[in-house]
């Protein structure tokens, strides 16, 4: 089983309020949490991205924790406080060029002796762009043409210091990018960086299958994960790929408790932090568009059909059909007498493993055996101590299991994920 | 009567991590960040102010401020000194770079300004062709305010945690910027609350004209390139003028001469604290950046030897009074402009 540890924060699920709550941006933070991860044996530590902040109705969300270190630098920094923990940037392809990225990639690679990994995102709508020289809009099937030859244009800028050699110039030339001259850094450590990809659309999957180490998704209940395992590693033949080669690894919550009894109230106290009455409202209006600061959070859902308004929420992931999400809430909240705030819990952010330490590693061992994921990407709901229960209770119980890692083998993410180092180019003649 | 040189004006020294080029393309060191840790360690003990690393895209070696983030947490007090440039890359980019540098570094951050002439840097990019040095420079300038702007884009109280009103941040404490200069405009805020120096330390190389003006209108640290006291003594005296020309105060504006330095023996390291020492009494400049021949010599020779007779004559402090490297150079923390704005107009 492979795990890796998400920094919270910048969603609507970090718990920021009471007393164990730090830092989201303190260094020290960032630390414990990757240190708590490679104590767990964890195979990387993994860090999101945002390059705007989110508005709603016009003006700046202020309900949730935002604002966030650049990743690429914290995550050289983590390199001298931890040895073995892989280090994953996201880090947008359509507001970043090849050359400069593929360099600061390979910087944090050597740095920290063949860790580094980039999650591909292909962030794209002219609400960010707006923060950008290259400004602008890509619709969904340009982000990922413009991705792809940008990952094609940095392995080849990795590639091209063979083993002993000097770097031979190189010279790409695309429908996105014209790169011409000489990369400054010998080959890193694991070869490339791991590369990850987080996005769901059938073009998303296709760019996965053919150029991806890792998938992450949102994929994270038994049936939604084995349907997406199936279809991704069934995309894999096409690109000349083996299904060992692409690992999936859905984002998830977890939630521990001395029994179920206990794991299910500290998990229904959670989803109450998380869905405060202010941001029941703020959920409730991007789905109904309109203005709803008027209703009572503990009183009943609006009667009218949805007005649906792109402007209304930016700088977030779409929800689907508003009137579809409506409905199917509306119909909740009749069947179980439900309020606003209620029903917004029962909706949104499920927590993926609740229970005893022992049941969660038995549910997590059962989803990797049934083909739901090859690990996960644990998201704690909490800063920066949210991992220290799961590797002092839930960590002994998968390794006895003999399903996680006791010890590192290797240095290299690429070792710790199974991943071969990939091919060197030949040398001089 | 009798003053303390020390209390009387501040010596500073930077060293520049990096030696001539010739010598990183053959090293593998340049890629091994315990060579940069020791180095940047040994800087601390000889209490400098701060270490700076060049940087190109062009050439050989590493990201220059990801090897500064990587020597952070090994480090304590001395200052951490990236060069980046601003021709090719994205200023919200930079800005959130040097702002995170600061982050883990606990307010030791500073950014060397620096732009892209070659023809070879923009193949690499693609995007566009080289320019004449005062464009770049204008836009430099343009990359240098912009960043500011962002790290004050956040109030240092932005965030709230306000439980009975739900709210994390007060959004009438963050900024947008809407900044627009010739060649990009950035809309803010930024995503990174503004860091623990308020604003990381601008250095920039002002010897040649085109940089001059970015330094006198942008800069914390200017350096000069000089070979004698007198070319170092007027270029501070103009960079200070230019400041004042601009509505800055120039005695918020260090200047260092930037000299190479190859130090083979400690006789060498004795010259140069005499030649610091000669330098600085005439008012030629605040401090130095040394240029190494050879970085792991010449910083063992400045720290063993140089270090002590400057500290002996009391023209160097012994140990640092401060943690940031703001404090090391004696400049204060920055208002927010937008705070105080704010506090006008409410
Ligand atoms: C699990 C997951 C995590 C993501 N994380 C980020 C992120 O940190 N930053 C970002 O800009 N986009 C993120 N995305 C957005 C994707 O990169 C992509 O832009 C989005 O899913 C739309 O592409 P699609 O239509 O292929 O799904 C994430 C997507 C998924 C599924």
């Amino acid at each position: 089983m492979h795990l890796a540890a998400h920094f919270p924060g910048v969603n609507n699920t970090t718990v920021w309020t009471g007393d164990p709550v730090g830092s989201q941006i303190d260094f020290a933070s960032f630390e414990h949490l990757a240190r708590t991860a490679e104590r767990g044996r964890f195979d990387f530590f993994f860090l999101a991205e945002g390059l705007r902040l989110r508005e709603h109705k016009g003006r700046i969300h202020d309900l949730d924790v935002m604002g966030r270190p650049e990743a690429i630098t914290v995550l050289s920094a983590l390199a001298a406080v931890t040895d073995r923990l892989g280090l994953a940037a996201t880090v947008s392809a359509t507001f970043n060029e090849p050359y400069e990225l593929a360099r600061r990639l390979s910087t944090l690679d050597h740095l920290s002796g063949g860790r580094a990994a980039w999650n591909v995102v292909t962030t794209s709508d002219a609400f960010t762009g707006e923060n950008f020289r290259r400004g602008g809009f890509l619709d969904r099937a340009d982000r990922y043409v413009r991705a792809a030859e940008f990952v094609a244009t940095a392995r080849a800028l990795w590639d091209s210091w063979p083993a002993d050699g000097t770097a031979r110039p190189v010279a790409h030339q695309g429908p996105h990018f014209t790169v011409r001259g000489e990369f400054t850094l010998p080959r890193s450590p694991q070869g490339h960086p791991v590369i990850i990809q987080a996005g769901d659309s059938a073009e998303g999957r296709d760019f996965a299958a053919a150029t991806a180490d890792v998938i992450f998704t949102r994929h994270s209940t038994l049936a939604a994960g084995q349907e997406f395992y199936a279809d991704v590693k069934g995309r894999l033949p096409a690109h000349g790929r083996d299904a060992d080669s692409l690992k999936i690894m859905p984002g998830v919550t977890f939630v521990l408790g001395d029994t179920a009894a206990d794991a299910q109230e500290r998990a229904a106290t959670i989803r109450r932090e998380q869905v405060s009455p202010q941001n029941a409202l703020v959920a409730l209006e991007q789905v109904w568009g309109v203005d709803l600061s008027a209703y009572d959070p503990d009183g009943p859902l609006p009667d009218f059909d949805p007005v649906p308004d792109p402007e209304l929420a930016q700088g977030r992931v779409r929800i689907g059909d508003p009137k579809a999400v409506a409905d199917r809430w509306r119909a909740l909240s009749e069947a179980k007498g439900l309020s606003i705030r209620e029903t917004v819990i029962e909706t949104t952010g499920r927590q993926s493993f609740v229970g005893t330490p022992a049941a969660v590693a038995e549910e997590m061992t059962a989803f990797v055996a049934a083909r739901a994921a090859d690990g996960f990407i644990l998201v704690p709901h909490l800063t920066p101590g949210g991992l220290d229960d799961f590797v002092d209770r839930v960590v002994p119980l998968l390794q006895e299991r003999g399903v996680l890692r006791t010890e590192y083998e290797g240095v290299t993410l690429r070792s710790h994920l199974g991943l071969p180092e990939p091919a060197r180019p030949a040398g001089k003649g | 009567m009798s003053v303390s040189p020390c209390a009387l004006r501040p010596l500073h020294l930077a060293f520049a991590l990096d030696g001539p080029v010739r010598r990183a393309r053959r090293g593998r060191e340049a890629y091994d960040p315990e060579h940069y840790v020791r180095l940047a360690r040994l800087a601390e003990r000889g209490t400098l102010d701060f270490v700076t690393l060049g940087d190109s895209f062009a050439r050989p070696g590493p990201d220059a401020l990801a090897v500064l983030a990587r020597v952070a947490p090994r480090t304590g007090r001395i200052g951490l000194v990236p060069a980046v440039t601003t021709t090719h890359t994205e200023p919200f980019h930079v800005s959130t770079a040097v702002n995170t540098l600061d982050w883990v570094s606990r307010g030791r951050a500073g950014w060397t300004v620096e732009v892209s002439r070659s023809r070879a840097e923009a193949r690499l990019f693609g995007r566009r062709d080289a320019a004449p040095a005062d464009a770049l420079w204008r836009e430099a300038g343009e990359v240098a305010d912009v960043a500011a702007r962002l790290w004050d884009s956040w109030e240092d109280d932005a965030e709230i945690r306000d439980a009975a009103t739900g709210r994390f941040v007060d959004r009438d404490r963050l900024h947008y910027v809407d900044f627009r200069g010739t060649s990009f405009s950035v809309r803010g805020p930024s995503i990174t609350p503004r860091p623990p120096q308020g604003r990381p330390v601008i250095v920039a190389d002002a010897t040649t004209r085109a940089a001059r003006e970015v330094a006198a209108a942008h800069a914390d640290v200017a350096l000069v390139r000089a070979e004698d006291p007198a070319t170092a003594g007027d270029a501070r005296a103009d960079l200070r003028e230019r400041a004042r020309a601009l509505g800055r105060d120039p005695d918020r504006l260090r200047v260092l001469a930037s000299l190479p330095v190859e130090l083979y023996c400690s006789g060498d390291a004795v010259g140069l604290a005499d030649l610091i020492g000669d330098w600085h009494a005439d008012g030629a400049c605040d401090g130095f950046h040394l240029r190494p021949a050879d970085p792991q010599r010449d910083l063992a020779r400045l720290v063993d030897g140089t270090v002590p007779v400057l500290q002996h004559r009391c023209l160097l402090r012994r140990f640092y009074p401060g943690a940031t490297l703001r404090e090391h150079l004696g400049l204060p923390r920055p208002a927010n402009r937008y705070a105080a704005a704010r506090k006008v107009s409410p």
